[in-house]
Order: structure tokens, then sequence, then C-alpha cells
């Protein structure tokens, strides 16, 4: 158990050193004029090109650069905006908001999709199975561009149900939408994947065995039959962070809820070149940690694996 | 479930044998055609995703009107006429938008998949074929490209190749999903031809003298292409919804060009004074997404025999 | 069209007992332990209905061992199954017969009693123990879970008790692999993992289904070995399902042959060796290589068996039969007595069969 922790730590630090290569390279590798594409498209006065020139080191080579920046990364230095302020302190601002949102987008989609998967599998082929097939195959194809904006058309707007906006200091019934927002597409998938492995598992030799044991219906299926079909939605969770994050760009903008994803996307749009490639840093970071954490709680619960 | 399945399995190919009647032989694909044919959800996601390279590659058969004809004095206007959704923040038929719109999602997603099938497949047949130092390789490869999320990872190149380039950005975003995308593809071929490479034909081919090439080539590839073909399928789907969503945060398509993802980000900022411009490209959008998922599902579920 | 097959009466005082063998208890009242009549079992595929189970019927006492020797698609493990009450219903249906335990038709009786005697009495080991065990669990933990669920057994008793079981069936170190999980032991000793399983509660009857089939030759024979032993310990009636002729002859009594659904004969092991009365036992017997026999070519049975869907009208084995008349195609053979009281063949021309060049 202990070597696979050593081994998945040393896999996680080398995708992150190539995961923050990358993104360090695509943003300032070989550039005509680091300082322009820096500030984007706005003018850039000389006074400013010799402040930038000396923080980002840019009179030295370009590994040298990314030392520096590595250096900082890992020191918890995030550097500034081109306005001067302190990454770090975006950062810590926007982050408890993303944090509730995401993991509240976590839970409806566990909560629904295992239990909506559960019961679709184990009765393949009822109006329950077939509709939430349906449903949950609407839910996939809809891409979160189009969901959030209608969703906060129809529970906002027409029906007041909820804050069509969250607001500075969000509270939890006001992230209630847009956290059901962000999972749809997660409980989606979780379903569909309950499902498939539900009903799989349903027919497994040792569901059989335990069959012939002569245990309860509801034992075989709450112990025998749950256990080893979550397995695989274990790693979905891992990989649905990504998704995730990626939708809570979207979701942030369109609630307006200052957290990381609409503070990117901020910097993303006033071309802020030191925020976006810092706040990506992290968020790999938060990815990758996660992915760890999944594979982790996945050695736990399927002993053969622990090698 | 081995007992069901030696039941089940004894009728197929002992059918083969002695006995005449009783059951048809039947090859995988005939056996998925079979499944395939008689699947409603097929017929109607092949129907959409027809309908929707149609209006890709001929939009006048379903508009004549000019996207590009926008008057500010038809701000919000009501259906009229052709114009089925009423008109725009800029007075541009929502209609004849959305229709348009439909060539730069297709070319994008389709060209898009193409470069990812190609590199896809070099990957996951490489890797997996030749195994060893050259599969960690590109498995770590995989590892790093998987450790940025798709869309961080297309804002943050799309911001770079924005930089560097004019122009309304197809090429760029095409590129951008073409590199980023490719993972899932690959591990789905890595995974079937290490399952094809240990099987016995293989290895007959080997003892015959066929050299690697011959035999990925004429004896792996035709087996694991249905997944391969699914995976596909489905990313044409991801693809174009990321595009959209690229676009709808700027970061994609911009004008000129006309994306589905822009409109939808114009028409979310005024949907309080018409809800029509959203609904068109949404709804649009959203249909071809879920086309070419829930082609690529049909044909997966097809394949596969867990589910008889 | 075939017509029902015919039960025996209660085997007289004069059944052999063979020297290491416990003696067998005959119930006077003619009550047999579990007794299995024309069962049918039906799936439902999509080529049509498959007779997989086309009138079967045999019985077992304590201390006996029944085996049911048939090859692969010719029912025996379905029949097993539908014993045990635990096919998948659909696509499979029972679709008449009995199953008589103690007396009691578990086919017609409510469906919380088929569950109580699952496993409490009738208890049944699977082939592949790899994929029979679950993976997730310790092997303690399963082999005492039913007492634990179905008996209140404390954890801590059922530990001891799990290690006393391991200890039975001869797994080493029983005290320290009790928490082992099932793909760290060796094919042999998962198996064994299973049989302690199944003997948890005590049942009166084990159904054993090809429990050797995935196991090297040398662990084949350790495990009937210790199957014919605890039968013996625990006086049980032991069901022994197995396509392998070799592996039936040192530990059944009896010896039922399968072939499409179908019991063909039915003997004591002795008399099944020494002259079979079925040309299909004929040849099975006569496809095992021997030493005796080198230089002679190797001889099978021409063709293959046939598909549940497409049963050969007559006699399901005709097709395959170097006896063969117009009779066997027309009109299928019932299971009959043979001379002794024991044996039964299905052939219109059983003396044909004894009457061949002996093996």
């Amino acid at each position: 158990m202990v070597r696979f922790v050593i081994r998945r730590l040393l896999q996680m630090v080398v995708t992150f050193a190539g995961a923050t290569f990358l993104v360090y390279a695509l943003m300032f590798a070989n550039q005509n004029d680091p300082i322009q594409a820096l500030a984007g498209e706005r003018p850039v006065s000389d006074a400013v090109r010799e402040v930038l020139t000396e923080r980002y080191h840019l009179d030295e080579p370009f590994l040298v650069q990314y030392g520096y920046y590595m250096r900082d990364l890992l020191t918890g230095d995030f550097g500034t905006t081109l306005n001067g302020r302190p990454i770090g302190e975006i950062m810590a601002d926007a982050w408890p908001n993303t944090v509730k949102l995401a993991l509240l987008a976590l839970f409806f989609a566990v909560l629904f999709g295992v239990a909506a998967g559960l019961v679709a599998g184990l009765r393949r082929g009822s109006v329950f199975d077939t509709s939430t097939l349906a449903l949950t195959l609407v839910v996939v194809g809809l891409p979160i561009i189009v969901l959030a904006p209608i969703a906060q058309l129809i529970f906002g707007v027409k029906l007041g149900w909820f804050p069509t906006t969250a607001g500075a200091r969000p509270s939890l019934y006001g992230l209630i939408l847009p956290a059901l927002v962000l999972g749809a597409a997660s409980t989606a998938t979780m379903m569909r994947l309950t499902r498939a492995s539900v009903a799989e598992n349903v027919r497994a030799d040792h569901v059989r065995t335990a069959r012939a044991k002569g245990l309860s219906s509801r034992r075989v299926v709450g112990v025998h039959v749950l256990r080893t079909s979550l397995i695989p939605v274990v790693t979905l969770i891992g990989v649905d962070l990504g998704t995730l994050m990626a939708g809570a760009i979207v979701t942030e903008g369109v609630f307006n809820i200052p957290g990381v994803g609409s503070k990117l996307l901020l910097g993303i749009q006033t071309e802020d070149g030191p925020l976006v490639v810092g706040f990506v840093s992290v968020l790999v970071v938060v990815f990758l940690v996660s992915n760890l954490l999944v594979d982790l709680v996945y050695a736990l619960l399927d002993p053969r694996i622990r090698l | 479930m081995s007992d069901l399945g030696t039941a089940a399995a004894e009728v197929a190919p002992a059918a083969t044998e002695a006995a005449p009647a009783g059951g048809r032989s039947r090859s995988l694909a005939a056996d998925a055609w079979y499944d395939l044919r008689r699947n409603w959800i097929f017929w109607v996601a092949s129907a959409l995703v027809v309908l929707v390279v149609l209006m890709a590659a001929a939009p006048a058969l379903f508009t004549s009107a000019d996207p590009t004809a926008c008057d500010t004095r038809r701000q919000f206007a009501g259906p009229a006429g052709g114009a089925f959704f009423g008109y725009d923040f800029q007075g541009c038929d929502v209609f004849a938008r959305t229709v348009h719109g439909a060539r730069a999602s297709v070319l994008v997603g389709v060209l898009a998949v193409l470069l990812t099938g190609v590199i896809g497949l070099a990957f996951g047949m490489l890797a997996g074929y030749f195994g060893g130092w050259l599969d960690a390789l590109l498995s770590r490869i995989v590892d790093v490209v998987l450790g940025i999320p798709l869309l961080l990872a297309a804002i943050v190149l799309s911001k770079r190749l924005a930089a560097d380039s004019q122009g309304s950005g197809i090429a760029s975003v095409v590129i951008v999903l073409g590199l980023l995308g490719w993972t899932t593809a690959a591990r789905v071929m890595r995974s079937s031809v290490l399952a094809a490479r240990s099987q016995d034909y293989v290895a007959a081919a080997r003892m015959l003298g066929a050299g690697p090439w011959r035999i990925m080539w004429r004896h792996i590839l035709p087996n694991a292409l249905a997944p391969f073909v699914v995976v596909l399928t489905i990313t044409l789907g991801t693809f174009i919804a990321t595009e959209a969503t690229l676009s709808f945060l700027n970061v994609g398509l911009r004008a000129p060009a006309i994306s589905w993802g822009i409109d939808i980000a114009t028409a979310g900022k005024h949907v309080r004074e018409a809800a029509l411009p959203l609904v068109a490209p949404s709804l649009f959008l959203t249909l071809t997404v879920l086309a070419f998922i829930m082609l690529g599902d049909a044909i997966r579920d097809a394949f596969d025999p867990k589910l008889r | 069209m075939t017509e029902p097959s015919h039960s025996w009466d209660t085997p007289t005082a004069e059944w052999a007992t063979r020297p290491g063998r416990a003696t067998v208890t005959v119930p006077s009242s003619g009550e047999h332990l579990l007794d299995v009549r024309d069962l049918r079992v039906e799936f439902a595929t999509r080529d049509g209905v498959a007779r997989v189970v086309d009138g079967v019927s045999f019985h077992v006492d304590p201390g006996e061992t029944l085996a049911i020797l048939g090859e692969s698609g010719s029912g025996k493990s379905v029949t097993a199954q539908a014993v045990m009450g635990i096919l998948d219903t659909p696509p499979a249906a029972v679709r008449g017969g009995q199953v008589l335990f103690a007396g009691e038709d578990l086919l017609a009786v409510p469906a919380e009693r088929r569950r109580q005697v699952r496993g409490q009495e009738i208890a049944m080991v699977f082939q592949d123990a790899l994929s029979a065990l679950n993976p997730v669990f310790p092997v303690g933990w399963q082999i005492t879970e039913a007492l634990r669920a179905r008996k209140g057994v404390s954890k801590a008793e059922a530990r001891r008790r799990a290690v006393e079981l391991m200890s039975m069936v001869q797994i080493p170190a029983a005290a320290q692999r009790v928490d082992d999980y099932p793909h760290q032991f060796s094919g042999g000793m998962r198996q064994r993992v299973m049989i302690a399983m199944a003997l948890a509660m005590r049942p009166k009857v084990l159904i054993a289904d090809e429990p050797t089939t995935a196991l090297d030759v040398t662990v084949q024979a350790q495990i009937m070995d210790l199957l014919a032993e605890l039968r013996a310990e625990l006086d049980m009636a032991l069901i022994l399902i197995t396509h392998d002729l070799g592996v039936v002859a040192d530990v059944a009594d009896r010896i039922t042959v399968m072939y499409a659904g179908r019991i063909v004969e039915h003997a004591d092991v002795h008399t099944l060796y020494a002259a079979p009365a079925h040309p299909y036992t004929r040849g099975l017997l006569a496809s095992i290589p021997r030493l005796d026999h080198r230089g002679h070519g190797l001889r099978s049975i021409t063709g293959s068996p046939p598909s549940p869907l497409a049963v050969p009208h007559g006699c399901p084995f005709h097709p395959r039969c170097p006896y063969a008349q117009q009779v066997c195609r027309m009109t299928a053979p019932p299971l009959l007595r043979i001379g002794r009281l024991d044996r039964a063949s299905a052939c219109h021309f059983p003396p044909e069969a004894l009457d061949a060049r002996p093996i």
C-alpha cells in the first residue's frame, strides 16, 4: 500500500512538472515581444516595460525564467497581476466560493446520480430506467453554456425559486441552483455509470454465490452488488472534477459568483497573462491532488490493486 | 453468469456445426448491425446528423435570409416571415444566423476529430503494440495532457494562438481541440490493441513472418476499430460543445465567423429583453451535440456483448 | 415426444459398501433426501426457446455421492442451479417437475421458504473460485457471512469459526490467512475457501459444480479427496457435476449421464465403467486415452452435441450413434430400468451397447 502511494506521488510530481511547464511554455516561450504578450493588446510604456522585465526575469534564458517561476509557485508566491494586485490575495478571496460551489455540485451529483443509477440498474427496461436514461442522455448532451442561462431564466427569472445571481457573499441557498447546473452533467454520467455497473454486477458470479448462500435480496444488493459497483463510480469522481472546474468558469460567470472561475474568466477577457497562468497552475495542482486522493480511495475500495 | 453464458454460447457456435436449424451464425458486425437497425435512437440520431451536415454544407436550403444583413431598427423584433426566431440584439435574423452557424461548428468538429483521430490512433497503436519504454513514455505524455482539464488548456492555448495570428480563428480552435482532445481515443485504441495483440491470430501472423506494420494494419486495426470509432463519434459531439464554450468565453471563434457559442453569449446578456435569440442557437447546439453522442452510444451498445 | 422417465425404488440393503466409504444410510420410507423429478428448464433466446433441461430425474441420500456427468451444454449446471433456485428467471424459466427436499417441493413453496433452504440445507460450490468469490471482502468474512447475517453469530465467534472451517478444508496457517483476500490465494486454496464457505451452515446436500475443472491435475486429486473426506465426516449427500470421467471414478457411488438436457444412463460406478449400457457412455469411456492402447488411434465420438434450440427428433444422440436405427430417429427412448434395480438407460437397444466389445 505504501509503495502504491509513493509511486502515485512520484507520478503526480512528474505530471505536475510536465503540465506546469506546458502551461508556462504556452504562455511565454519563443515570443518576439513577451512583454507585449503579457499585456495583451494594451500598449506598454517604457517604464512599465522595465519593471516587467525585471520582475519576470525576461532578460534571462527561458529555462531560467521557468526555474524562477517554479520556485515562486512552490513557495506560494503567485506573483502579481498586471495591475500589481497580488494574485495570492485574489485567490484567497475566490477559492472558498468555488470550493463551496464545487462540493455542493458533487454532492448533488453523487446523491441523485448514484441513487437513480442503482434503481435503474436493478430494474433494467422498466419505465424508470428508460425515462431516466433518456433524461440523462439529454443532460449529457446539453452544454453548460446552454443549461446555465436557461436554468437561470426559468428558475431564477420566470419562476423566482432561486436568486438569479449569487452576489458577493453567496449564501448556501443562493448556490443551490448554480450547483445543480454545474453538477448536472456529472449527475448524468454518474447515473449512467452506476446503472451499467450495477446491471453488470447483478449478473456477476460472486453475486450468484451470495444468492446461493441464501442471503436476503437486500443484503445481496446492498452489500455485494453495491460495493463492487461503486468502484468505477469513485474514479469517475476524479474525472468529473476536471469537468467541474471547467464548468465552474461558465457557471460562475452566468450566476455572478466571485470564485476562481469567474476571476479566471475576467483575467482572460482583460488579457492578464500572469493571472491566467497563476490560476491555471493552481487549478492543475488541485486537479492532480484530487486525482491522487481518488486513486487512493480506489485502492482502499478494491484490494486487488494494492500491490 | 457463466452458466447462462454457456447456455447462450452453446446456442450460437453449435448451430454452425451439426444442426442446420436453430440459429443463424452471425459475426459480431452483423449482430451489431441487426441491433442497430432496430434501435430507434440510432435512426433519430442519424437523421439529426444528416440534417446538421446538410445545414452546414448548404445553408441556402434552409433560409434565404442573409445572416449579416443586420438592421438595428429591427432589434429584438419578433418572428416575421422566414425569421422564425425573430431578430437579435443587433437586428440580425436569428434563424439565418443559427443556420449559418452550423457550418463553423461542423467544420471545426470534423476537422478537430480528424486531427484527434490521427494522433490518438498513432499513440494508441504504438503504445499498445510495442509496449515497453515506448508505452511508458507515451503514457506519461497522456498523463501530462490529461493533467490539465480540457477547457483550461484550451483557454490558455487559444490565447496563445490568438496572440500569434489573426482571422476568425477556425484553424486555432481546430488545432487546440485536436491537440488536447486525443487522450481518450488513444487510451481506447491502446487497450484494444493490447487485447488484440495477445490473441492467437496475431501470434500466428508473426510466426508466418508478417512484420509489425502489416500486423497492426491488417490484423489488429480491424478489431480495434469499433470502440475507436465510437469514441471519435462522441468526441465529435464534445468538440462541438467545447468550441461553442470557447466562443462563448470569447477565446474561440470570433467575428466575422458565425458561431452558436458567440450567439448564445450575446443572447444570454439580453435574455430579459428577448428569449428567442437565446433559444435558437441553444436548441440547435444541444440537438447537434446530442445527435453525435446518441449515435456513438447506439453504436457502442450494438457492439457490446455484455448487453445481450 | 419424450415419455417421462421412471424413478426407481429405494435400493436394497445389498447395495455394496466399499472399504473406506461410509455406509449408506437408506431412508426406509422410500423418501429420498433430495429427489428431483422430471425437471424441465427452458431458456428464451433470440432464436427461439431452448430446452436446456428436458425431463431430468435423480435422487440422492445422506452419505452418498452422485455424479452428474456430461459435456458442456448438456444442461448439468443449469440443473444444479434450478435445484438451488438461483437461475436468472428471465431468460430462464422452470417449466415443470418437482424438486423434493425431505418431501417438500421447493418449486412450489414461496420464495422466502426457498431462500431459507438455500445455503442452509442445500449448498453449492462453483467452478471458478476467483470469480465466484467477492474480490473486495476477506475470505474469513465471506466464509461466515451467512452465519452472521442469517444466524446472528457475533463477529468474534464468526471469526473463530472461519478459522475452524479453513482448517477443516486443510488451508495451512488458517489463523493468519483468515483476513486475506481471494486473489491472494492459489487456485486450489481458493477452491477450498469456497468449500469452507459452503459448509459453514452445515448443509445436508452439497452440490459441487465442476469444482476441479479450473485446477491443475495434482490439485484436482487433492480437492476430490477433500470432498470425499468431508462428505464422510459430515454425513452429507454430495452431488458432483463434471465432464471428467477420470475425476469421478474414485469418488462417486452412482453416476448419472446427461446428454442434450436429458438423462441417458444411470448406474453405480463400477457397473458404468465396466459395462456401459448406452452408446454415448460407451463412446465417452472409449475416448479416454489409455496406456494399454498404445499404438491404436485415438477414438472419439463423431460430431458434436446438439444446440438446445435444435435437439434432434427422436433420440437426441442418434446422429452420432453407431447403432442408430429407424426407430431411433422417430421416437425418443424413455429411461428404462435395465436388469438390476439401480440401472437405467435411455436407449432403444441397450443390449447392443452392453454386448459391444468390452473396453
